[in-house]
């Protein structure tokens, strides 16, 4: 077993160098960059479905939660929404929700004060429209005045790591509210929940221009690192220090992918991480042994979240821009999905393996798609079938279908993936 | 009256509409479900394919100079839900059977029908590029308006003519598929075998064809909602992709493995997205007559913002699934 | 020729096989029972038969052709049908419905067995258009042997028909399995109420641990003081 991961490990390395002498050593960096913060994404699915045996087809709201909140803590403030009426409107709008959601409290509660029944019912629906009209009424205006007169609200201007942990936060709290709902329910169904939540935060986050900029995308976003123009200004050349910044980047989210490790390991190998194991494999019987069965599994939404929201935050960090629009369940949900399933789900060292793996060879087959297409339309012309049209969108399509057939291949032939997990006899 | 008519026009017919393409959709799903016991995420592109193999099928009619009455889509249609459920079978024998075999748990076989959503989005897109395509470029799509005058309203009834022919294909099927599942030996081996798989096969039910005989009819139907919605919108590669949430909410709610659940619950999530981004200023206008200067109705007055439709689905479905996690009908326990 | 011939079956689930070396024969006139202590393979036996598990060892005939590991689809149409103990009815379907799922096999007009089953149980006839979800425990038993018969069986293999019923319908469930036996129907059945059922049978058959222990009328094992003290509660 190890023997084969240090293979495996040897093999990726040997396929970053080829890349990086093939395509660069600027571009290699970058793309080591984002397969570091893929890979602590990959980490977190596989604490929830490898661990956990927990579905999320959600990961792109996380990971958009996660942008947002690094966004929303790093960008520079605005002085024009902090000097407008736009604060105060806002926090109407706020005392406006704390109302509502007062109201709705209190129609729960309704049967204290002899209201029952279809009569509790009734008002229960009618405290939350109300609740809903008095939060619109508050919101909508603020809205519209922020973004006729500030653009957006602005940033904090708080250091990017802080965002990075706020990105945690954040998801963090949207998995306890989700995984309140969802997970008392069959895995069917949380899978259609975690699609439509990722869903609703997208089209939230798209929408709410007056916090967000939504569609007009919010840059440049500071890194936590010197960039390149710091070191150019120092005196390095260009060429280096792209290198020399990118590499700091590097550090960092290699830090963070490695505390995660450490700490997912520490837990994973005690008791902790043995119930977990005896909740997946078994729930019904870990639940009669007296194991509260829907916390842990609330627990472990909850912390692979975080993971997603870290990542997605280090990914916007590094590539400077905060585009709503740019995301997409196949690139930021499916191609996760397809990093575990290839690495090897239950195993950590099989995520981040899937992880850069898959991410290397997802970027390299783009310029690849892009060669084979050229040469078969080549081929094509000079047996008078004509060129292929529209090359480009053509062959990044064929991405999406390898990608389907690598995931359909794989739980065929490799269920288990590349790096199995390990099953550890308990003594 | 005007006001009336408004409403029927924005509500009714679209929600109807909507709500025939869920249901129809949800249809399949629910069948799915109960037969093979896995949720069919690549519904939306059997739904998506379909309708390309009406668009095609319509094409390849036009070039023969083949001019009918009702819009070619409709005509072709039969031809392309017969190309569908080939398809269907053709992607059960190629990526789930062989799973089904190995005894894989249903989740792998939902993982798998994701990566066979990749597969076939991946292939419509190569083929047919990112665009987006119009049954409608060589033939007038007609609008029929009926003058409602002698009722008092200034505005007339509109309906297209693939709405109309949308709402009785789908009365159509409905009915067709009621008698299929009540009154024909496959049909009733089709409930009997999503009721109790063991029992069907103790029983000498040949589960192979069941799966089979589901396959096509869940491959047809979506045929149908897939060349339905292409004929009342455009036909672009992720015509279904979009929306898979409500029709997966549409078939939870109705109760999974329930088939006129799904209908039900497909109808009631068509409406409820028409009605939630209906703009009531349209129809509350009169009253701007008598209200104060302060209290004028804004210009938009809807519960939901036309953006956020597709979270009406969710909400709907997460209130059901707390309510009542079995779907309105009782559906499918294990 | 006997109807159903076990010889030196084994047979279980994958692991450690659970029947070694069953041995049974059973014609078209008999009713034969299994009986034995728990975990003695009764209804492993059955389920072996009717190919749910797979035979490793030994043959199993059936009108003389060998039928091990055949699955229900081929064997229902060979006059093989079989009435497992639990969920033995499809609980959404009306009544008539269970027994037409009965009759899947058969492409002729079954009218006429639906009519023999419906004299058989005259009560069914009465809610043939109920949902069987609906029906009491022993209704619903009716319904299970009802829906079983629709294939006009030549051997009708029952596990525990009387599981869980109370006495009233425990004595009218055998009668009706003698009267089916009397119609022409062989009859193989496992049953706990092992002295009530082995009073009607023409074939005993005592397993423990995967292997036949006695064999015999069922007058015979009842008689036999050896049968009785271990197997028959004394």
């Amino acid at each position: 077993m190890i023997r084969r991961s240090l293979t495996l490990f040897a093999g990726l390395f040997v396929l970053i160098l080829v890349m990086g002498w093939a395509m660069g050593l600027p571009f290699t960096s970058s793309r080591l960059v984002e397969a570091t913060a893929y890979a602590l994404i990959a980490l977190g699915l596989n604490i929830q479905w490898g661990y956990g045996g927990l579905f999320n087809f959600g990961i792109m709201g996380f990971l958009m939660l996660g942008g947002f909140a690094v966004t929303f803590i790093s960008y520079p403030v605005n002085p024009q929404f902090w000097g407008s009426d736009g604060p105060w409107m806002l926090g109407r709008a706020l005392i406006a929700f704390g109302a509502g959601a007062l109201l709705v409290y209190g129609a729960r509660n309704s049967d204290k004060i002899g209201i029952r029944g279809g009569w509790k019912t009734f008002v229960t629906v009618l405290a939350w429209f109300v609740g809903y009209c008095v939060y619109r009424s508050q919101i909508d205006p603020a809205a519209a005045y922020i973004e006729a007169n500030a653009g957006f609200v602005g940033g904090l201007g708080g250091h990017p790591v802080l965002g990075w942990l706020f990105g945690g936060v954040l998801a963090a709290g949207v998995a306890f509210i989700v995984g309140k709902i969802a997970l008392g329910l069959r895995t069917d169904y949380l899978a259609i929940a975690t699609i439509g939540i990722s869903e609703i935060i997208r089209a939230l986050i798209k929408n709410m221009d007056w916090l967000t900029r939504g569609t007009l995308t919010v840059s440049p976003i500071p890194w936590p690192t010197p960039l390149p123009q710091a070191y150019q200004a120092s005196g390095s050349d260009q060429f280096s220090s792209l290198l020399l910044a990118r590499g700091g980047f590097l550090l960092l989210a290699l830090l963070v992918l490695g505390i995660a490790l450490w700490l997912i390991s520490r837990a994973y190998a005690g008791p902790w991480g043995r119930m977990m194991r005896s909740i997946r494999d078994n729930h019904i019987a870990a639940a009669s042994m007296g194991k509260n069965v829907t916390a842990r599994q609330l627990e472990i939404f909850v912390f692979g979240s975080v993971l997603m929201g870290i990542g997605g935050a280090m990914l916007v960090s590094f590539t400077q821009i905060f585009d709503p629009s740019s995301y997409q369940p196949i690139n930021h949900t499916f191609l996760i999905w397809v990093m575990i399933i290839v690495g090897g789900a239950g195993n950590n060292w099989g995520a981040v393996f899937g992880a850069v793996l898959i991410w290397l060879v997802w970027v390299v087959s783009e310029p690849l798609a892009r060669v084979i297409f050229d040469f078969a339309s080549n081929w094509s012309t000079n047996f008078g079938w004509g060129a292929i049209p529209e090359i480009e969108s053509r062959s990044a399509q064929m991405r999406v279908f390898v990608l389907g057939l690598v995931i359909t291949i794989a739980l065929r032939y490799a269920p288990k993936g590349l790096l199995p997990e390990v099953v550890r006899r308990d003594a | 009256m005007t006001e009336l008519v408004f409403f029927i026009n924005q509500v009714v017919i679209s929600g109807a509409v909507l709500g025939c393409i869920y249901a129809l959709g949800a249809v399949g799903i629910t069948l799915i479900f109960g037969i093979l016991r896995f949720a069919h995420f690549a519904h939306s592109e059997l739904m998506t394919s379909g309708a390309f193999f009406a668009f095609m099928l319509a094409a390849l009619f036009a070039s023969w100079g083949i001019v009918t009455p009702i819009p070619l889509g409709f005509v072709v249609l039969p031809l392309a839900m017969v190309m569908s459920a080939i398809f269907a079978l053709g992607i059960d024998k190629g990526f789930y059977a062989p799973l089904r075999k190995r005894g894989a748990k249903p989740v792998i076989l939902l993982i798998a029908s994701i990566g066979v959503t990749l597969m076939v989005q991946g292939l419509i897109r190569l083929f047919f590029g990112a665009g987006s395509y119009s049954f409608f470029e060589n033939e007038t799509k007609d609008i029929f308006r009926i003058d409602l005058a002698f009722l008092g309203s200034t505005r007339p009834l509109v309906i297209t003519e693939p709405q109309l022919l949308m709402i009785i294909v789908t009365v159509v099927s409905v009915l067709a598929l009621h008698f299929f599942l009540t009154r024909s030996r496959l049909g009733k081996a089709m409930r009997a075998m999503a009721d109790n798989p063991d029992l069907a096969q103790v029983s000498g039910i040949n589960t192979a064809l069941v799966v089979r005989v589901t396959w096509i009819v869940a491959g047809a139907l979506a045929c149908m909602a897939g060349t339905m919605l292409a004929l009342d919108v455009t036909l672009k590669p992720d015509l279904a992709f979009n929306i898979i949430i409500p029709i997966f909410a549409a078939a939870i709610v109705g109760g999974l493995g329930q088939a006129y659940g799904a209908i039900a619950g497909g109808l009631l999530i068509g409406f409820a997205e028409s009605l939630a981004v209906f703009n009531w200023t349209m129809v509350l206008r009169p009253l701007n007559a008598v209200l104060p200067e302060f209290a004028q109705l804004p210009a938009t007055l809807s519960l939901v913002p036309t953006e956020y439709k597709l979270t009406v689905a969710f909400v709907i479905l997460v209130v059901v699934l707390l309510v009542r996690p079995t779907g309105i009908f009782k559906g499918a326990s294990s | 020729m006997a109807l159903l011939e076990l010889k030196h079956v084994v047979a279980g689930y994958g692991g450690a096989p659970i029947l070694n070396g069953v041995n049974m024969a059973i014609d078209q006139s008999d009713i034969g029972v299994i009986v034995g202590p728990n975990g003695a393979g009764k209804s492993t036996t059955l389920k072996a038969i009717f190919g749910l598990l797979k035979v490793t060892g030994g043959t199993v005939e059936f009108l003389g052709e060998s039928i091990a590991n055949s699955l229900p689809d081929k064997l229902v149409p060979k006059g093989l049908s079989f009435v497992p103990q639990e969920k033995n009815v499809f609980t959404s379907m009306t009544v008539e419905e269970n027994l037409e799922m009965g009759a899947f096999t058969r492409r002729d007009d079954f009218s006429e067995t639906m009519q023999w089953v419906y004299e058989m149980f005259p009560v069914l006839a009465e809610k043939r258009r109920q949902p069987t979800g609906e029906l009491s425990g022993g209704q619903r038993q009716m319904v299970a042997m009802g829906r079983a018969l629709m294939s006009k069986p030549k051997l009708l293999m029952l596990d525990e028909p009387s599981a869980g019923l109370s006495p009233r319908y425990v004595i009218e469930i055998f009668e009706t399995i003698v009267r089916v036996n009397q119609e022409g129907v062989g009859v193989l059945m496992v049953e706990q109420n092992a002295r009530q059922a082995l009073a009607f049978a023409s074939k005993g058959f005592v397993l423990a641990q995967g292997q036949n222990r006695f064999t015999g009328t069922g007058a015979e094992l009842i008689a036999d003081p050896e049968v009785a003290k271990s197997f028959l509660g004394g």
